[in-house]
């Protein structure tokens, strides 16, 4: 009990309540702005990569002088541009998609919606961030060492990322790489123990685990995921450490020249990183979209003013597609060079996740069936995210089958497809939560002209982007290509890049009204109430967490709302029956 | 709002199916036994995947129209109906599982049948950021090779060992012959082994629909019939450093006479 009641008193110092803080809220936003510090570096290496692919022989000397060592003459060079896609790629998978949804908004709201006083281990809590601010921190600072960032993409595949002399940025650069995604590695995993435990041992009475808002069965799945997931990628870092840094050679196979030299050791396998990278890799996928799944069922239900349209079917679904997530990372592999049966394994596999997937769809449908929805910008988001998320995953039907990858594997066609399901979707999904959660957060709205602005720009901005990419893949075009120049058969493809890159600067300008929106708001948002968008669960009770006092008694499910009888069209969670 | 988010949701679907069925973005040209096969079951995929796609469109641009919030009026309460969520999901497992089981069928052709013994035989080794292509020549075998003997700065046909380390005392290696564009005689199948002398590659060539990884330490097989005369781009499809978008190659395809008198010409 006085631990307890330690962890929960009031910090008396700035430093503790604001940097060393251990309150999940003030963690919770730590890890968002951290996501949108990140987000903005990650876009900014996109608008980069963009210019040189839409215009490949155009002088930029203003941008040489902020980046001398990536530019020639003015002309950017190949070896900068595959740099800007390995730190891109990390950036937003890592520091953006994986922040964002699980560890921002899980922190901030996991604990209030389950009643909970706070999150179990608040002290491993705050190390879990400060872990990932300081893998950020490393990350970025491959980019100042001599030869640059790494060049091999954030899949990072040996030999190319094993061998220091196989290009530049592939020496001090790879390193620090890897030593930021293995930190990065370590704070998710304790940052996942803190989610688990938290949501099996802190509800509050009467939260049952089938009243939980979907938002947490999507934080608690994810955890899982996580767990499970982490240290096999931070394994392979450390063996590929192992590998460039002292003499070990896990990855590499004998008889290797690189640069005119000849590698000393052998015995290992190229094949064996893509094992492990993958079976880490594509649970990745899914622990981003899984928090966000939760979080668009949640505003849905309160926009459409209806219960979740089958929730037990999206709660199954969601175990189901964290599960599945874990046997199907050999489809990345289908022409590695891996035992082509296992692929047919793989492949069927692939599909058949797409089922619970598709039954995820029909019930997002069928809760605007019938529905009264209000179109405030949050929801926008999140009728936005039911587009895009089924226009990037039909393709994944394509993909998934190995004599159609034979044609689009690493072609644009994969670049669209996961752009759309993974990156698009999961940030109309944070999105959908910023403007959702922002009078919780911050005891404001933001406004919502400029949400709607910026709802409109994005949504036909992120089409006009990645419909043309799955129109590049299918004429053949390979993705990491620096440029067109070189192939008779992407020639013609180039205006197609001119209009990717016009459509990606307006909608990353778009994102400005964001931004703007956002601080605006802070201190000049209209004032929120307890429950401005007459919504059910805990978070809109109006009572603080993380205080002394009697926690929540739960009562009911969590999406109550146009029940028949009642007085109002919702009813909250708390509400005695 | 809601008026204009549903058209903008129907014209999102309609943009993007005619965008795809428009003929000016289709596939490469098609140039192996085996491409027709792969290309209708991408023609197949993407009939399924476009209905799909323009179902749940119109579906969801139908509830944004119809279902917006009235003065007053209160939503109908559902939370679920079994029977339809299990009949819609049992329909999609089986449309999933049938394009599973259809799009093997190339992959099972191509991947677990190996070449027949007597099809020719070529080697494809990749290094930062060239292509060689080996010939065994008339005795029909390699020369063995050795990392410790590769010279790239001589490259000429005749060299030894040259690019691809021939080790110089092996007579099997003799009359090999070391190319940088592929020499293919039309409608004769051929088995292409790809070795990596560095990191990995990936041997690309959009008009044959084949791409296979070139991972060093291992001897990947692949087998594939040119059926049209012509000359065509080989790309690497893997990252594999600073120039991976230089690394190009050519396939050319010719008639049995003529490649026979190309041999002939390039062998010792």
């Amino acid at each position: 009990m006085s631990q307890a009641q330690s962890q929960t008193a009031k910090p008396s110092t700035f430093i503790s309540r604001y940097v060393f803080s251990r309150d999940h809220k003030i963690i919770g936003l730590q890890y968002f702005f951290l996501a949108l510090t990140a987000a903005l570096v990650g876009s900014a290496m996109s608008l980069l990569m963009r210019l040189r692919l839409a215009w490949p022989q155009s002088r930029w000397p203003l941008l040489e002088m902020i980046f001398p060592g990536g530019f020639g003459d003015g002309l950017m060079k190949p070896e900068f541009y595959l740099a800007m896609v390995t730190m891109h790629g990390t950036i937003m998978i890592f520091m953006v998609l994986s922040v964002a949804p699980q560890s921002a908004f899980g922190n901030y709201f996991l604990p209030i919606q389950l009643g909970a006083r706070e999150m179990v281990f608040p002290r491993l809590n705050m190390v879990s961030f400060w872990l990932t601010l300081a893998s950020f921190v490393v990350l970025m600072s491959a980019l100042f060492v001599a030869g640059g960032a790494p060049i091999g993409g954030w899949t990072f595949y040996p030999p190319l990322s094993a061998v220091a002399s196989a290009g530049p940025g592939q020496a001090a650069g790879a390193d620090l790489w890897l030593v930021s995604i293995s930190i990065f590695c370590l704070a998710s995993f304790l940052g996942s123990i803190n989610f688990i435990v938290t949501t099996l041992t802190r509800r509050t009475k009467g939260m049952s685990l089938m009243r939980m808002p979907l938002t947490c069965w999507g934080w608690f799945t994810t955890a899982c995921i996580s767990l499970l997931a982490f240290p096999v990628l931070f394994v392979a870092c450390l063996l590929l450490f192992l590998d460039r840094n002292y003499g070990m050679s896990f990855f590499e196979p004998a008889g290797l020249v690189v640069s005119d030299r000849l590698i000393e050791g052998g015995g290992g396998s190229p094949l064996l990183w893509q094992h492990l990278f993958w079976f880490f890799g594509h649970p990745e996928v899914y622990l981003v979209i899984i928090p966000v799944m939760g979080v668009i069922s949640h505003v849905m239900a309160t926009f459409a003013r209806k219960p979740v349209f089958g929730y037990r079917a999206m709660v199954a679904a969601i175990v189901a597609i964290g599960g599945l997530g874990f046997l199907i990372w050999g489809h990345h592999m289908f022409i590695s060079g891996m035992n082509p049966r296992i692929s047919i394994a793989f492949s069927v596999l692939t599909l058949v996740i797409g089922v619970p997937s598709a039954v995820k769809t029909f019930n997002w449908l069928g809760t605007l069936w019938g529905a009264r929805i209000r179109f405030a910008t949050p929801m926008l988001f999140a009728i936005g995210f039911v587009s895009v998320f089924v226009s990037g995953g039909v393709t994944g039907l394509v993909l998934g089958q190995t004599s159609l990858d034979i044609v689009f594997h690493d072609t644009y066609f994969v670049t669209g497809h996961f752009h759309l399901i993974m990156g698009v979707a999961a940030l109309f999904g944070v999105f959908a939560a910023t403007y959702y959660w922002f009078p919780k957060m911050f005891g404001r709205k933001m406004n919502e002209a400029m949400g709607k602005a910026h709802f409109w720009l994005t949504f036909i901005g992120v089409y006009a982007i990645f419909v043309p990419f799955h129109l590049l893949g299918v004429a053949g075009h390979p993705r990491r290509y620096a440029d067109t120049l070189w192939f008779e058969f992407l020639k013609p493809l180039q205006p197609l890049h001119i209009l990717i890159t016009i459509a990606a600067l307006v909608t990353a300008a778009a994102q400005l009204i964001f931004l703007f929106n956002f601080f605006l708001s802070l201190s000049k948002g209209a004032r929120a109430g307890d429950n401005p968008w007459d919504a059910t669960t805990l978070e809109w009770t109006g009572a603080a967490s993380n205080v002394e006092g009697d926690p929540p008694v739960v009562y009911r499910g969590p999406y109550e709302y146009s029940t028949p009888g009642a007085t109002k069209d919702f009813s909250m969670q708390n509400e005695p029956m | 709002m809601s008026r204009l988010l549903a058209i903008a949701i129907w014209l999102t679907a309609i943009i993007t199916v005619g965008l795809f069925a428009w003929p000016k973005w289709r596939l490469p040209e098609s140039i192996s036994a085996h491409s027709a096969a792969i290309d209708h079951q991408f023609k197949i995929t993407l009939i399924v995947i476009g209905a799909g796609f323009a179902l749940t469109h119109a579906a969801l641009g139908y509830a944004v129209w119809r279902y917006r919030a009235k003065n007053g009026e209160r939503a109908s309460h559902s939370s679920g109906n079994a029977r339809v969520e299990i009949i819609l999901a049992a329909i999609t497992a089986v449309v999933f599982i049938a394009l599973a089981g259809t799009g093997q069928k190339v992959w099972t052709q191509l991947q677990l049948n190996q070449a027949a013994p007597d099809t020719m035989q070529v080697e494809a080794v990749a290094q930062q950021f060239v292509w060689n292509f080996r010939y065994p020549g008339a005795d029909g075998k390699f020369g063995r090779v050795d990392p410790r003997f590769y010279n790239d700065a001589d490259n000429s046909i005749g060299a030894r060992p040259g690019p691809l380390g021939i080790d110089p005392a092996d007579p099997a290696g003799k009359d090999d012959v070391v190319t940088t564009t592929l020499v293919a005689p039309v409608n004769r199948p051929i088995s292409l082994t790809l070795r990596s002398k560095d990191v990995i590659h990936d041997f690309y060539v959009p008009a044959l629909r084949l791409k296979q990884d070139a991972v060093p330490g291992m001897k990947i097989n692949i087998h594939f019939t040119a059926t049209r005369e012509g000359r065509y781009e080989i790309a690497c499809a893997e990252l594999c450093g600073q120039f991976h978008h230089q690394m190009r190659a050519y396939l050319d395809v010719k008639s049995p006479r003529d490649y026979e008198e190309w041999l002939k010409k390039n062998s010792k």
